[in-house]
């Protein structure tokens, strides 16, 4: 279904760049998920979607919502603040985990450094 | 002419985000670990929210933006419990 807020032509502009940028930041960040080898290795992109494309089509609302109501309208600052704040608590607690999984099976990862002195393995 | 403009940008920009999504989906269903799953599963509720954002562009209403903020609230305790429940085997202590 194709529709869309009436806005001046500046504004649409800028919405519709933002918008399409956003989005295909997130889309890269999904290839690279599905792309990358190890577990390791797929954390890291999916972390470009969350942090620069949430920027980018927070922005676009942002823009898109002030223009349409001809005042401030700030409030997707929360989901930016909110989805920045904890990407990498959420993150780190996952890798942990998965290290913490990948130790217990013997499997070839970094050894746990802070409980050994000797780690020049 | 502007509308029309903008209109198709929100289109593809919800095409791919939804494709994004299928990415993200493709690692749940496929894995090969559980932690893959959980990876996923947090790509996917974040291409959700901003799909959710897409939305609230398109539409003009702001419903669509507290849909998407419940999302980012309840996406993170998801992912946290799940992280949790790899490390330890169990969620509460």
């Amino acid at each position: 279904m194709i529709q869309a807020p009436e806005l001046p032509f500046w504004a649409a502009l800028i919405v519709a760049l933002l918008v399409l940028a956003g989005a295909a930041v997130a889309l890269i960040g999904s290839i690279g998920l599905l792309r990358f080898r190890s577990f390791y290795d797929r954390v890291h992109p999916p972390t470009i979607g969350t942090s620069l494309g949430t920027l980018l089509i927070c922005l676009a609302s942002i823009v898109c919502f002030s223009v349409l109501r001809t005042r401030p309208s700030v409030h997707e600052v929360l989901i930016f603040t909110f989805v920045t704040l904890t990407t990498p608590v959420t993150y780190m607690l996952l890798a942990r985990a998965a290290l913490y999984r990948d130790r217990t099976e013997g499997s070839d990862v970094p050894r746990d450094d802070e409980s050994e002195d000797d780690a020049s393995a | 002419m502007t509308a029309l403009m903008l209109a198709w940008a929100i289109t593809a920009a919800q095409m791919m985000l939804g494709f994004a999504m299928l990415c993200a989906v493709y690692r749940i269903l496929m894995g090969p670990r559980a932690q893959d799953r959980v990876l996923g599963l947090d790509t996917f509720y974040v291409n959700a929210m901003l799909m959710l954002l897409a939305f609230g562009i398109q539409t003009g209403r702001t419903l669509y933006f507290e849909a998407s903020l419940i999302i980012a609230l309840l996406g993170f305790v998801g992912t946290v419990a799940l992280a949790k429940f790899l490390m330890r085997g169990e969620v509460i202590e």
